[in-house]
């Protein structure tokens, strides 16, 4: 079984979202880096960009299998995760912690309405476990 | 629910993530493709490559039937064990299956074809029986196989069996195989490393498999068989090539006998490609920009647009390597259509890894 951390919200495409006044942290879970298997490739919004909830903004390629990750709040990208440019497996190893992928001001606190919680994610991928 | 080999319940055990392959439930990996293909470059891993096809050809008719079936030219056999890597042809030149073919003895081959292609295959083996009346064909649903690679694979190996069994693979020599009891060993595989591919009854595979596995052999998965593969510049069937390419354009003219008389099935359409000028030529890409070469991506050279037949990251050499059918003629940097940017390659002669090495060095290909 997956690991899916009670006090992160998350997307039915697999990302996970921290919330911490209206900077959002976002990753991967790990249930997505399972699925993927050896990540060798992440391309993530510049900094300074702005991203929109819902909008493909960028890509994690594993040795198998590219796929796209969402951004799951709107507002303006303010730091990006460099090491992973060089340590893609970081993703894989600590999917919550150092494989953390970008943080977003978000605009409209909101938004946070609309992702899934723990649980809702769980039940998601239960069906792929 | 697909077919499960006899190791099943052993890849279970290893913690394997099991995926469908062409019907058969297979370990994709056990944890991390990327430490498996590390171990049989550097040490010793294991694949269970059971859900390929055995196939015994015997009786005195066989060298002949293989002779016509045949690309490549089973005469060339003449050591028992010694194994020859073919395409096995359509009329119009296009690729059924590859496989390889050991001559056990006289009057005796074993072929070993793919999977995904195994219905198709026996029928058109049996289909081009007719004209041969001393011929058998037996396929080996009873036998298991699996490929030991790595550097240190064959000492593991030959330190399991008894001891009549380790001097005769000792001294095996490259692309040959042996036979003892219920035992085929050949020294062949499919990573371009030294090593063993052991065939046996499917009953006894489990008990194989328990002693490589205390040996320190590591279990490896098709994830990791295809990196290796890929680095060893070996074909894949259906992605490399398949029933509407010619070897002639998939980098497979090395396994055609052509030259002497011998008639083969499809060798007309070859003949008449070759007078008519091959137009493209199969060739290995590494990324130089930062990305990952999949399969189909459309390659942009000067003299038109190729194709990547099979894409994917090299953990040896750490960048993103491929094969592609490319317009004959182009040479140097090409570019690749990765989602709407076009990223830079370099072309290279294959293979890209040989015995742990990297060959990007060999013949200037360095960038």
């Amino acid at each position: 079984m997956s690991d899916v951390p009670a006090e992160l919200k998350y997307l039915s495409s697999h990302e996970w979202v921290l919330v911490e006044g209206n900077t959002a942290t976002i990753g991967v879970t790990d249930h997505a880096q399972e699925l993927l298997g050896d990540l060798v490739y992440v391309e993530l919004p510049e900094q300074g960009s702005a991203v929109a909830a819902g909008d493909s903004v960028g890509v994690i390629e594993s040795v198998k299998a590219a796929s796209d990750t969402f951004a799951p709040v709107s507002g303006e990208v303010i730091e990006v995760n460099e090491e992973l440019e060089g340590s893609p497996e970081r993703i894989n190893h600590d999917p919550y912690g150092d494989g953390w992928m970008y943080k977003v001001a978000m605009e409209d606190l909101e938004e946070i309405e609309d992702l899934l919680d723990a649980g809702a994610y769980s039940e998601t991928i239960a069906d792929e476990e | 629910m697909g077919n499960k080999t006899p190791l099943y319940q052993s890849h279970l055990d290893a913690g394997a993530r099991i995926v469908d392959f062409a019907g058969w439930d297979m370990p994709i990996n056990y944890g991390s493709q990327i430490a498996e293909h590390e171990a049989v470059r550097t040490d010793a891993g294991m694949f269970d490559v059971s859900h390929m096809t055995v196939v015994d050809v015997s009786g005195g008719d066989a060298k002949a039937y293989l002779q016509h079936l045949l690309a490549n030219d089973v005469a060339r056999l003449q050591m028992p064990g010694k194994a020859l890597y073919s395409c096995m042809l359509n009329q119009t030149g296009g690729v059924i299956d590859d496989l390889i073919a050991y001559f056990l003895h006289d009057n005796f081959y074993r072929v070993v074809i793919n999977s995904a292609t195994r219905e198709k295959d026996l029928a058109w083996l049996d289909q081009q029986a007719g004209a041969y009346a001393d011929l058998g064909i037996r396929f080996r649903g009873d036998v298991a196989m699996l490929a030991v690679q790595g550097p240190s694979a064959r000492e593991r190996a030959i330190d399991l069996f008894a001891d009549y069994q380790q001097k005769s693979m000792q001294q095996l020599i490259r692309f040959q195989g042996a036979e003892f009891d219920d035992c085929f060993v050949a020294r062949t595989g499919y990573t371009g490393e030294d090593g063993f591919e052991i065939m046996t009854l499917a009953e006894q595979m489990p008990d194989l498999w328990q002693r490589l596995l205390q040996a320190g052999v590591k279990p490896c998965g098709l994830g990791a068989r295809d990196t290796l593969r890929l680095e060893a510049g070996m074909n894949l069937y259906g992605a490399d090539m398949d029933e509407t390419t010619s070897p002639l354009v998939s980098g497979l003219g090395w396994t055609v006998a052509m030259s002497d008389e011998r008639d083969f099935i499809g060798k007309q359409a070859l003949l008449d490609q070759q007078s008519a000028g091959i137009k493209q030529s199969f060739v290995g890409l590494v990324l130089l920009d930062k990305g990952v070469l999949r399969n189909h991506l459309r390659v942009v050279t000067p003299q038109g647009d190729g194709e990547i037949t099979s894409g994917s990251y090299s953990p040896t050499l750490q960048k993103s390597i491929a094969m592609a059918r490319i317009p004959a003629g182009a040479s140097g940097e090409v570019e690749v259509e990765v989602r709407n940017k076009l990223l830079k390659a370099k072309i290279v002669k294959l293979p890209f890894v040989r015995e742990g090495k990297s060959m990007l060095n060999n013949g200037g290909n360095n960038k």
